[in-house]
């Protein structure tokens, strides 16, 4: 290791410890394990900070953060799993004995040996470990792959299908048209008026139309064809647009609430 | 009609007092409010149900017709195998039509009703229904609609990869971003680095994932017949367990299963931001040449998207996720937006098992886009100069496309 990092990594123990000090004899002795507590503020500080180092270059300290946060919580998980999955909801509609033993309470429904069905494709999937019975892991995987297909068939048609087609029922020239003449004498621009209103319903329909002409693989996109494919493609772009910004917004409020813990919580600078 | 309901509310608990407690009437009323009972009350079996709920209707007292207030309101009894009568609901009077769905019933047991109409110290009972008990059907037809569509959608699917398999030629469209894939494979060949493939953070039962390690089939062929390296780190262990599968098959299709090695595909974490951690780490220690991020994406995707520009990979990026699309459109060299994610894998597979799929999914986009040219006209024909015709299309057409 380079002596420069050494003194970096010690200068960061420093800082650490002096943090974690000065933490914990600025919270209050009555308000329980103040020790305990100025060592969390400060760790989470740190942590905080490794992440974000991460921005100027691949750094020990973001190593150590990311080898914490996987280890952590790949271990919290399996555990997850076990402990909600295996013991509170299997254990307790297969074995009374087991579910006795694991302190959990019976099912008010009582035992299901149905629920064996999931033991059994659980340990098939296990043969993977197996040399020799490596392939019958397969079985299980085919059969969850075979049942979500089968069970998401119709929650998509009836909500990515039938649903969008029905909503793209709109009147094109308004709920309220008497003809052009009384149109544009009583022409409204505000939000609600018949204009914006003909104006969305035709943003609506074209959107669709367009939008599946785009996602139409059996017809090459050509002619009228082609410039329906690149209205729905500029309308496409438009509105993922209009999420990149929303969403960042998001983002933003997230880095505001890190710094606010920085600058609050841990310095107490705000 | 809110305050009326709010004095039906109120009054409601005392006046069962009236019949059970004649001091209680001495103390609330001096005279009995006496109102007629209602009338045609009449239970029904609900239809297409597995047999669990009978609906009833009732016409009003006349006593709430022409005087309003008098009725506060009708109480549902329920006789179960000729036993005593059950009070089973309340229902406040001048709130919509009469009626009540009696749920959570049994077929083996025989009800009746009957309907009590309730002022404030008065109870007048209907006769009670013939006896009866709920019918379980075998088929929904409020939802035969929704089975032609999906029949003509899935026969399509059949038929197209019927047709494949005998050998017909089916025509799909180029797909920019996969002209790219052997293009972004020789490209880290040349540069000695490695590929990075990341199949998004949801489980085997997503069909994105899906997709992606079919389009890592094609992929995984092509780095063994290049000898180049592939990364593939998953968040899930059953996508981890498939993804050797798959990049095991590609690598004994080209002939060279000694070269696959099962580190080629590796398990981080479940955790979201702590699988995110790990690609970025990877991305910026092995500095591969291209990235493919294909699969289900959330908040991760902008994260890893940024960072394999950082490190000037080539990305292929892809996923039905319409709010993560964005990041990869402004992050990667090629996208494959939604659908084209799963006719990429269509595409490159050449498979008639998926070709067909993709062409059988095409016929119902053709059935929608003509449903929506029909539905629009008719509703803006319909709607502009009140063509009763018109205003019948759209009619069937919204009771065809209803998802009740």
């Amino acid at each position: 290791m380079k002596k420069s990092t050494l003194i970096v990594m010690a200068v960061v123990v420093v800082l650490f410890l002096l943090s974690w000090v000065l933490k914990a004899s600025a919270l209050q002795p009555e308000q329980g394990s103040y020790i305990l507590r100025g060592f969390l503020v400060t760790f989470a500080a740190f942590l905080t900070l490794a992440v974000m180092s991460f921005l100027y270059q691949d750094n020990p300290f973001y190593k150590f953060a990311e080898h914490l946060f996987v280890g952590v919580s790949a271990a919290f998980w399996m555990c997850m799993g076990f402990w909600t999955t295996i013991v509170q909801n299997l254990i307790p509609r297969l074995s009374t004995s087991l579910a006795d033993y694991f302190m959990v309470p019976q099912r008010p429904e009582g035992l299901n040996l149905f629920f064996y069905t999931p033991v059994i494709l659980g340990i098939l999937l296990l043969m993977r470990l197996s040399p020799r019975g490596g392939w019958i892991s397969r079985w299980p995987l085919a059969f969850i792959v075979g049942t979500t297909a089968g069970l998401n068939f119709i929650r998509y048609l009836r909500s990515d299908f039938i649903k969008q087609i029905s909503s793209t029922f709109v009147p094109l020239l308004g709920t309220q048209w008497e003809g052009i003449g009384p149109f544009l004498s009583n022409l409204d621009l505000s939000a609600s008026g018949q204009l914006v209103l003909l104006l969305s319903n035709w943003v609506v329909f074209l959107g669709v139309f367009t939008g599946l002409i785009y996602f139409f693989f059996s017809k090459e996109h050509k002619g009228a064809f082609g410039v329906g494919s690149r209205v729905g493609i500029w309308i496409l772009m438009i509105t993922f647009g209009a999420s990149f910004g929303y969403t960042v917004m998001g983002r933003i409020s997230l880095l505001v609430g890190r710094i606010t813990f920085l600058f609050g919580t841990w310095l107490e600078l705000i | 009609m809110t305050s009326k309901l709010f004095l039906a509310l109120l009054l409601l608990p005392f006046s069962g007092l009236a019949q059970d407690d004649p001091a209680g009437v001495d103390m609330l009323d001096t005279a009995v409010v006496v109102v007629a009972p209602p009338t045609s009350v009449i239970a029904v079996d609900h239809k297409y149900d597995k047999g669990e709920r009978i609906d009833l209707t009732w016409v009003p007292s006349i006593d709430d017709q022409l005087v309003e207030g008098k009725v506060l309101a009708y109480r549902i009894y329920r006789i179960v195998n000729d036993g005593g009568p059950q009070l089973v609901a309340d229902v406040a009077t001048g709130v919509g039509p009469y009626q009540y769905a009696d749920e959570d019933l049994h077929r083996d047991s025989i009800y009746s009703y009957y309907v009590a109409a309730v002022s404030s110290n008065y109870e007048a009972a209907s006769t009670r229904t013939a006896p009866m008990s709920p019918q379980r059907e075998w088929m929904n037809l409020d939802r035969k609609w929704l089975f032609l569509i999906a029949l003509i959608v899935g026969g399509s699917v059949l038929l197209f990869i019927t047709a494949a398999r005998r050998g017909t030629k089916l025509f799909v469209r180029k797909i920019a971003g996969l002209e790219a894939v052997d293009e972004a494979v020789g490209r880290a060949t040349e540069m000695g680095r490695p590929i990075l493939f990341v199949p998004g953070i949801r489980d085997m039962d997503d069909v994105q994932t899906l997709a992606a390690l079919t389009i890592l089939g094609r992929v995984s062929r092509v780095i063994a017949d290049y000898d180049t390296r592939i990364f593939m780190p998953t968040s899930r262990s059953l996508v981890m367990t498939a993804g050797r599968e798959t990049v095991k098959a590609a690598y004994q299709a080209a002939g060279r299963p000694d070269k696959y090695s099962d580190d080629m595909v590796t398990y981080y974490t479940d955790e979201q931001f702590g699988y995110v951690a790990a690609v970025d780490g990877v991305m910026v220690r092995e500095k591969p040449a291209t990235v493919f991020l294909l699969g289900a994406f959330f908040a991760e995707s902008l994260i890893l998207a940024e960072t394999g520009n950082y490190i000037g990979a080539i990305q292929i990026g892809g996923t039905a996720r319409p709010a993560q699309l964005p990041f990869f459109i402004a992050a990667c060299d090629f996208t494959l937006i939604g659908e084209e994610l799963f006719a990429a894998s269509a595409y490159l597979s050449g498979e008639p098992m998926q070709l067909g799929s993709l062409k059988g999914q095409d016929v119902g986009k053709a059935i929608a886009m003509i449903a929506i040219i029909v539905g629009a006209v008719a509703i803006t024909i319909g709607e502009a100069w009140d063509v009763e015709f018109m205003h019948d299309i759209v009619t069937w057409l919204s009771g065809v496309f209803s998802t009740r």
